[in-house]
């Protein structure tokens, strides 16, 4: 069983219930004066209830912007969904009006992201902001509201919740205002939490509270979570599968331990290598060679072909399409056999 | 806070004994004999001379003189003009008619200004926004003059819309042509200052995470990216009012505005040293006033901006 990139089937669901969340060949493409910039083409994935989907990849792979064209958030004009669903529980939310697809954002469907400090509004009170959600969504008093507010800082353990809902954006730290923007994401129990690199713009040590918190109240709510990072560190502990995108495409999708330990995808791989170790110090550092294509021109073939150390002759001429490797291993590459058994040589340059 | 008003009310005294020196310094340091044309044809008869320059204290080295005048200043005293008229009589009387006159021209910068902002900055590039550019880069570009002259002959004389003078009666009606004319500058900058704000404001971070909250769009705009868009703007218009309520002498020259401008106008042609003096000394506290106030409100309005 295999999907293609332009295929209309979903995912295989193993479960066989409807999915919470269903990303179906999602198309999105920025219209700028340089060009279109096709920056999602064809992407489909599956979230199920208590489920941790990890999205990742480098800058410009489309990760975002995915995430952006689910939520209904892309800034359009420039970008547009030129084609695709987003299903949740069963329901297209493309093809919804822009005030019903509304009633989803916050309830249904809830994203926080990278850089709390710009992603929230620095003149009101950050516990006005929170409140905000039960006030509109559900006509609650403003005193009803507060206390509710207090309540999920509280549960986002920031310390003295009460004295600090009043305060504003700029008077917390990183690792706080993250928390804060989680208890706004979670203050209507959604089912589906969209994570855009949550800790990236955190300290170590609070990017790992940050994981704990999103992996803990996920736990407790069982709520279906997209973790959309570049970091193959954080997503190690917290996700079930992993999607990997590449130039607006998804190149491999497994369980999370299995792609750590066998790579079926060049890319991955190379991914997987350029990770610093410490057993391997004063060893100079793996990367993978080149830049990703520029998403106006994506080259004919493999997206991935002029930077891939395997690339053959057929990678010229066809682009592999995402298919089943082995049971519940998807990848998208012409040797995803070879390279998921380690039986491939390096090209010949 | 109450620290902060504090250190700026104590800043204020040497900028006002600075400024009201200056003037002081350049009034009585003018060429010229004070009484010169004074008494008709004739000239003054020495008694007359001997009197007002005991009175104004005109033997005594500046400083010495600058000394008694300010200590007459702190005692609410702003002294008599050459022809007796009290001079605090008089900003009395003009200082209501300026007050009012900058406000009808603040409420058209608000209105007029703001909303032609804000109309062009949610649609950029449309017609509206277009013809905002373009009408506001015309009003830039022609002097206040021109305009108010222009203004008066057409909507006060020609088609007797609005009343072409002010003279004795200067009620709001009365105002409102001269309050516009006044605006017309600031209007366009507002406006032109309320769009790009509102534009920048709408690609933000926080406006895409209002929207992620599902929150209604009248919501996003209305509150959430106005609220951050206006807080030059209010700024700006604060600004502008402690500068209007300095007078305006060509507008209020051009529709005979009985207020502070035409006053302080009249006075420096009249060679009236104390009148000017009294005059711009009131204006200095006014405008460090409002601009006080107006730092105040930006603190108020933008919680970042702290005022330690």
């Amino acid at each position: 069983m295999a999907t293609t990139q332009t295929g209309i089937a979903p995912l295989p669901d193993q479960t066989g219930a409807t999915p919470l969340l269903e990303v179906e060949d999602l198309r999105v493409e920025f219209r700028t004066r340089d060009g279109v910039a096709k920056a999602v083409n064809g992407v489909s994935y599956t979230l199920h209830e208590g489920e941790t989907l990890a999205v990742l990849g480098e800058s410009g792979s489309g990760k975002s912007v995915t995430a952006q064209a689910i939520m209904g958030i892309l800034d359009s004009p420039p970008g547009f969904v030129t084609g695709g669903a987003v299903r949740f529980r069963g329901q297209d939310l493309l093809a919804l009006p822009d005030d019903e697809r509304r009633a989803y954002r916050g309830r249904s469907i809830s994203m926080i992201f990278q850089d709390a400090l710009s992603a929230l509004n620095p003149v009101f009170p950050v516990g006005w902001q929170i409140a905000e959600m039960f006030r509109v969504h559900e006509g609650m008093s403003k005193k009803d509201a507060r206390n509710r507010a207090v309540e999920l800082m509280e549960q986002v353990r920031i310390p003295a919740a009460r004295e600090r809902a009043g305060d504003y954006p700029h008077q917390f730290s990183g690792g706080m205002r993250q928390r804060i923007m989680i208890a706004m994401a979670i203050a209507l129990d959604p089912d589906v939490l969209i994570a855009d690199e949550p800790t990236t713009a955190l300290d170590v040590t609070v990017q790992a509270q940050i994981m704990q918190l999103l992996a803990d109240l996920q736990r407790e709510r069982n709520m279906g979570l997209i973790l959309i990072t570049h970091d193959l560190g954080v997503v190690a502990d917290v996700a079930d599968k992993i999607e990997v995108m590449y130039s607006g495409r998804i190149m491999e999708q497994a369980p999370v331990h299995d792609i750590y330990a066998t790579p079926a995808h060049p890319y991955t791989k190379g991914l997987l290598e350029s990770i610093p170790r410490v057993d391997l110090k004063g060893q100079e550092l793996s990367a993978i060679k080149g830049l990703p294509p520029n998403l106006t021109n994506i080259p004919a073939g493999c997206e991935f072909r002029p930077r891939c150390p395997y690339a053959r002759e057929i990678c010229k001429e066809q682009r592999p399409e995402l298919t089943e490797v082995v049971p519940g291993r998807f990848s998208a590459c012409h040797f995803a056999q070879e390279v998921l058994e380690g039986d491939i040589e390096p090209a010949q340059q | 806070m109450g620290r902060y008003v504090a250190r700026r009310l104590l800043q204020m005294i040497p900028v006002v004994i600075g400024t009201t020196f200056i003037i002081y310094a350049l009034v009585w340091a003018l060429p010229g004999d004070p009484f010169a044309g004074r008494c008709g044809a004739r000239p003054c008869p020495a008694a007359y001379v001997a009197d007002m320059t005991a009175k104004y204290n005109l033997d005594d080295p500046l400083p010495l003189a600058y000394i008694q005048y300010l200590g007459n200043l702190l005692r609410g005293d702003f002294g008599e003009t050459f022809q007796g008229l009290s001079v605090g009589e008089e900003l009395l009387r003009a200082y209501p008619t300026t007050v009012k006159l900058a406000l009808v021209a603040i409420a058209f910068e608000i209105i007029i200004g703001i909303g032609a902002g804000i109309l062009a900055g949610l649609r950029r590039g449309s017609f509206i926004d277009n013809l905002v550019l373009v009408s506001t880069l015309v009003v830039v570009s022609i002097p206040v003059f021109v305009i108010g002259s222009v203004l008066q002959l057409f909507l006060g004389m020609r088609w007797g819309i609005f009343p072409a003078t002010v003279g004795g009666d200067a009620s709001l009606y009365n105002l409102i042509l001269p309050g516009f004319v006044l605006a017309s500058l600031s209007l366009a900058y507002v406006a032109r200052l309320t769009r790009t704000s509102l534009a920048e404001n709408r690609r933000a971070d926080y406006v895409r995470t209002a929207v992620a909250k599902g929150l209604p769009q009248r919501r996003v705009i209305g509150i959430h990216t106005m609220r951050n868009s206006l807080i030059p703007v209010v700024t700006f218009i604060g600004a502008d009012f402690g500068a209007l309520l300095g007078g305006a002498i060509v507008t209020e020259g051009i529709f005979n505005v009985p207020g502070v401008g035409n006053l302080i106008f009249r006075s420096i042609t009249t060679r009236d040293g104390v009148m000017v003096t009294g005059a711009v000394t009131v204006l200095v506290l006014v405008f460090l006033l409002v601009n006080l106030l107006v730092d105040l409100i930006y603190g108020w309005l933008d919680p970042r901006i702290s005022h330690g």
